[in-house]
């Protein structure tokens, strides 16, 4: 299989119905995107597909062929978002960190707290009560 | 130079996190690494008659019989075996361990197991069995009941918790020489390390642990840490590679730890004035199979069972039943939720009861500096009870909303909560806790066995060692617990990373600065050399503890907080939805207000989760919604606006004037919850509050 | 993840008609889209069936069009698709309402209409929807193609009168005509199974559905009769008697009835023409 992954082509070795997750983690080695839950509840796995924000855990591997997928590596380290995080201690144990990033990628310029709070909905965070995170997402966006 | 205490410095795990390059265990990998898989029962009670498999050699599998040490995992009883000799006490059970290279054949390798099973129990008022009971006695009960002009009755239960911290639990062992190290998502390293030397004995020749980064704990990662480590130990040593052990997520639903189920009954007597004279309280805590902490979560569930208030006639007596469901055992609050639901929800039952304004009951009854508790312990000046409750009735508004809002679908109540900080009584002492600070090329170096779970472990240590050292907070760094280099500080538990081990640190910090005679650190270190000083936790001359009679000072100190919590009632679906907390918290001296802030947001979201959403269903003894789809947790749409603010009384034993803070803020918001839908005239006694629980008690009153 | 991956096969038509020629093998592969049903029985180690078919990249039934007025939404059509539809949110402004509520953003990414319909949950969000829209699956294999009224398409638990040679490609609705409405109960706020869901219709004849309270989402002939009348209490007797809700780990059989009932008042309450402006 062939896709673009964070901007590189690359030709991982993977069964068509092995998981995204898998392949990115195994395969590719980027451990950034994280399971927490294996059934598309917790979204510590999301990736960008094409822009559009997905549950790994959930995704055929065979369905990215030819896609553009975007892991927490592809946005660097000089993310707004990133830094957000890290000045409104957005991160506490770090585990949602990665997907609620991403996530937080495609809720456009200058979300209200209400779009925020409805578009981060498929993150589950249990360290900090998510208003950190709210308040990183408005600073960074 | 800007001191580091009290201000918001950058994390020092902030940016690793923030860009996926922190490393989790499931993300380790090693050369010749398997990967393990565990063989569990499917009954609740009964005897193992056999183990049917045929697995060929590329099969590492492991029993009971492997075990070179004892079969325990070590810990207060050394009641709970490794894996099942004949013996079953609950389902999922470990019997069986199996390695292998390839993921795919060991999924699909075949295993039966022969059970014949038994009667089980799981009704903790029905079990024969009690793992502890406590009696705390203060005055005559009966002497306080003869001046009441009102007795007040209730009972009140809480279920049991997942913990759903978001990495589940995994180890990964790797043999080294001729000895192990296990590398993992775990709260307390040497604990893993106790229970690995109990378990392997002399078939090893060192036993190392080491913490990887953690994807959250809260009580989850304190003693079930020790049984993964154990069993992936085992396989490594038998396999002579490394084997990593990681549970998805359903199971570690079904096999690791909850919090304990309770039901608590009171019998208040107070006089018309609102003045409690007599408190009879007994604590139930279901323990499940095995001992494991159960003893000291029903501990400090007695010892916060009375609530922050004044009475001079207590008994509060508890008992920690065995029953044949999984090991219940430390989450967040460890017992202190379950009690404190108990007693804030009979408190506004009380007020009702005399007519009275449940913030003046409280008020008048609040402990105040001077005031001693229930084991008769005499608080000191930082007991703030009356004023976080006032704090938090002036900020939330809290008198014009119940007024405003009587007769409408929004509900607003309160509860007033405290934490002791730290280990219970002598335990402190016990522990003997040692931290060190060592001078490094560019600064220094905090060595402790203090995990960093999210809560801020390395951040909060490195600004209090920063400020007693005199040196900037981006010259201090903090070594990775590992057992071989860092010295034993105790487990991350208890709310005493920072008032304990903060304390430590800060003495050691002091002393190394005054070795250096002026010197910066890096200075030191060119001229000197490597400088090390290392010190150990030394208890308050004043403290005296009875663990007999459970007498005198159960804690250093507590830690205050109030919860005002408004609600909307939906009468169509009987769901609540929490609109909005005010948290008024005193933890002494917040030692770095983001994170503090922090832990209070995040506490008060899973006491939310706790009061309203989190429900395990058991059948037979098994967790039948070990899914995160049918197990809720507070998702962004199911939070409160959350109102913080931080009190600050400052504890003079404590760094700074630091108390505990982690535990406290999961106390009060379930109460406070429920009062608020109490205030819609729903008597409601037992959480989760979810709506077919709350739909009966509309029943019941109309 | 307990499932064995290598072991099953994945086949790409690039194409619908190929997609319906390897249908039409003597044993079919098991249609899969979005995967967000399929994929959790995968990793739960529960995935039935070995050989798949995987639809995903079939564009053109992505398509949502208004064809004189009816409503046609392509099968891969997916719920952040439906809800950014001016054609859905105009002409079935409650299915815009049901995708909202599916799951969190990145399900509803990859979750698809047809793929609920397959599913055939009694749960599934968007189905009293199109019950109460009396919608139209439409089924096509290599012998030609059919239209199934979505009150016949259920005949079971999980059960359906599609054919295995057969594929969902659209769902039609026809026009609606009165007021919709639209209310799902899950205890949590955001990606809850229903424990309840009502699809309403306040039109000349009332139509009413329901999920997540029989082994398939229901529609309620004679709950409607009574509303017709406009006899309310009569309806709310009847939804009683009409709904057959059971305990499972998400709720209770008495919860069920008792809410269905109060979603029964309130989507009338809440669709009365004297009130609504």
């Amino acid at each position: 299989m062939r896709f673009l992954l964070n901007g590189v082509e690359v030709t991982p070795e993977a069964p068509p119905m092995a998981r995204l997750l898998d392949v990115l983690r195994e395969q590719c080695g980027l451990t950034g995107t994280k399971e927490g839950c294996g059934e598309g509840e917790c979204g510590a796995c999301t990736v960008l597909i094409d822009g559009e924000a997905v549950c790994s855990c959930l995704v055929p591997a065979a369905q990215v062929e030819g896609a553009e997928v975007t892991t927490i590596e592809g946005l660097g380290d000089d993310h707004p978002l990133a830094h957000a995080f890290m000045d409104e201690v957005g991160a506490q144990c770090g585990i949602c960190t990665p997907g609620m990033i991403l996530t937080a990628t495609t809720l456009g310029p200058r979300p209200s707290l209400a779009r925020i709070r409805e578009g981060l909905a498929g993150n589950l965070c249990r360290c900090t009560g998510y208003e950190a995170i709210y308040r990183a997402v408005r600073k960074a966006t | 130079m800007t001191e580091a205490v009290g201000r918001s410095v950058p994390r020092k795990d902030g940016i690793g996190k923030a860009t996926g390059r922190a490393k989790y265990a499931d993300d380790l990998v090693f050369p010749d690494m398997l990967h393990g898989r565990t063989i569990r029962s499917t009954v609740p009670c009964g005897r193992l008659a056999g183990v049917r498999h045929a697995l060929g050699p590329s099969f590492t599998v492991v029993d009971w019989r492997d075990i070179p040490g004892r079969n325990v995992v070590a810990l207060i009883a050394d009641d709970q075996p490794c894996l099942v000799e004949r013996e079953i006490r609950h389902a999922a059970e470990p019997v069986l361990l199996l390695a292998h290279a390839d993921r795919e054949t060991l999924l699909s390798a075949w295993v039966a197991l022969e059970e014949e099973a038994a009667t089980p129990v799981f009704d903790p008022e029905q079990s024969p069995t009690a793992f502890k009971t406590i009696l705390i006695e203060k005055g005559t009960l009966d002497a306080g009941f003869a001046r009441a002009d009102l007795v007040i009755e209730g009972t009140y239960r809480t279920g049991a918790q997942e913990h759903v911290y978001i990495e589940p639990n995994g180890v990964i062992a790797v043999p080294e020489g001729g000895g192990i190290a296990v590398y993992g998502s775990i709260q307390c390293p040497y604990y893993v390390h106790a229970a690995l030397v109990t378990l392997l004995g002399d078939a090893v020749t060192h036993v190392r642990v080491v913490q990887t980064e953690t994807g959250g704990g809260f009580g989850g990662k304190e003693e079930y840490p020790s049984m993964i480590a154990g069993h992936a130990a085992l396989l490594a040593l038998r396999a002579r590679r490394p084997v990593k052990l990681i549970y998805d997520r359903q199971e570690d639903m079904e096999a690791t730890t909850r919090r304990h189920p309770s039901i608590v009954r009171h019998r208040t007597g107070v006089t018309r004035d609102g003045t409690l004279v007599a408190m009879d309280v007994e604590v139930i805590l279901d323990g499940g199979a095995y001992v494991t902490l159960s003893p000291v979560v029903l501990s400090r569930g007695t010892l916060h069972a009375a609530g922050p208030y004044r009475c001079e006639h207590v008994r509060i007596a508890g008992r920690a039943m065995f029953t044949n469901t999984p090991p219940n055992g430390a989450f967040r609050g460890f017992g202190a939720p379950q009690t404190q639901f108990a007693v804030e929800v009979h408190m506004d039952r009380i007020a009702e009861a005399l007519g009275m304004d449940p913030i003046r009951l409280r008020d008048r009854n609040a402990l105040r500096p001077g005031d001693t508790t229930a084991t008769g312990q005499v608080l000191g000046a930082d007991c703030s009870a009356r004023e976080v409750l006032r704090a938090a009735v002036r900020k939330s508004g809290y008198r014009r909303k119940r007024k405003a809002w009587a007769g409408t679908d929004r509900g607003i109540g309160l509860s007033l909560f405290w934490h002791g900080s730290g280990f219970t009584g002598s335990g402190e002492l016990k522990l003997a806790s040692r931290a060190t600070v060592e001078l490094t090329a560019t600064g220094v170096r905090i060595l402790t066995s203090s995990t960093e779970i999210g809560q801020g472990t390395r951040t909060m240590h490195a600004q209090i060692v920063a400020d007693a050292m005199g040196i900037p907070y981006e010259q201090v760094e903090v070594a990775v617990p590992d057992t071989a280099v860092v010295p034993d500080s105790g487990p991350t538990v208890a709310s005493r990373t920072c008032m304990i081990v903060g304390g430590i640190l800060q003495r050691a910090a002091e002393r190394l600065r005054a070795q250096l005679a002026g010197l910066s650190p890096a200075e030191a270190f060119r001229r000197l050399g490597p400088l090390a000083v290392t010190e150990q936790y030394v208890q308050p001359e004043w403290i005296r503890w009875d663990e007999e009679r459970y007498r005198g000072d159960a804690y250093a100190t507590y830690a205050y907080g109030c919860n005002v919590a408004e609600v909307r009632l939906d009468r169509d679906t009987w769901e609540v939805r929490p609109l909005k907390v005010t948290a008024v918290t005193d933890v002494g001296k917040a030692i770095h207000p983001a994170l503090a802030t922090g832990q209070i947001e995040g506490g008060t979201v899973q006491g939310v989760g706790f009061a309203l959403l989190e429900q395990v269903v058991m059948r037979n003894g098994a967790v039948a919604n070990a899914q995160l789809t049918n197990y809720l947790i507070p998702t962004t749409l199911d939070t409160p606006a959350l109102d913080v603010v931080l009190l600050e009384h400052p504890y003079p034993g404590g760094p700074f004037g630091a108390k505990g803070l982690g535990e406290l803020p999961i106390d009060g918001p379930a109460p406070a919850l429920v009062n608020a839908i109490r205030s819609l005239g729903l008597d409601l006694r037992a959480i989760p509050a979810v709506p077919e629980r709350i739909m009966e008690a509309a029943c019941a009153s109309s | 993840m307990r499932t064995a991956v290598s072991t099953l096969t994945l086949l790409r038509p690039r194409t619908l008609s190929q997609a319906l020629r390897l249908l039409a093998d003597e044993e079919p592969p098991v249609p899969l889209a979005g995967a967000t049903d399929l994929y959790v029985a995968l990793n739960a180690g529960t995935l039935e069936g070995s050989r798949f078919l995987d639809l995903w990249s079939l564009g053109p039934l992505r398509r949502i069009t208004m064809r004189g007025g009816t409503l046609s939404i392509g099968a891969l059509a997916t719920y952040t698709a439906l809800r950014k539809s001016r054609h859905v949110r105009r002409h079935l402004p409650m299915l815009s309402a049901a995708a909202r509520e599916v799951g969190g953003l990145q399900i509803q990414n990859r979750g698809t209409l047809g793929g609920n319909v397959a599913n055939g949950s009694p749960a599934g969000d968007t189905l009293p929807v199109l019950a109460a829209a009396e919608a139209v699956v439409v089924l096509r294999s290599r012998a030609g193609e059919r239209r199934v009224p979505f009150g016949a398409y259920y005949t079971g638990y999980r059960e359906s009168v599609r054919r295995p040679d057969e594929l969902i490609v659209a769902i039609e609705v026809p026009p609606v005509e009165g007021v919709q409405w639209f209310r799902k109960v899950g205890t949590r706020a955001a990606q809850a199974i229903s424990k309840v869901v009502m699809a309403g219709v306040r039109g000349p004849a009332p139509r009413l559905a329901l999920g997540s309270v029989a082994p398939t989402v229901v529609r309620l002939p004679r709950t409607e009769a009574a509303l017709a009348r406009g006899d309310l209490e009569a309806g709310a007797r009847a939804l009683a008697e009409e709904i057959h809700p059971i305990d499972d780990v998400r709720s209770t059989a008495d919860y069920r009835r008792g809410v269905a009932v109060n979603l029964l008042r309130r989507f009338w309450a809440d669709t009365d023409p004297a009130t609504r402006r």
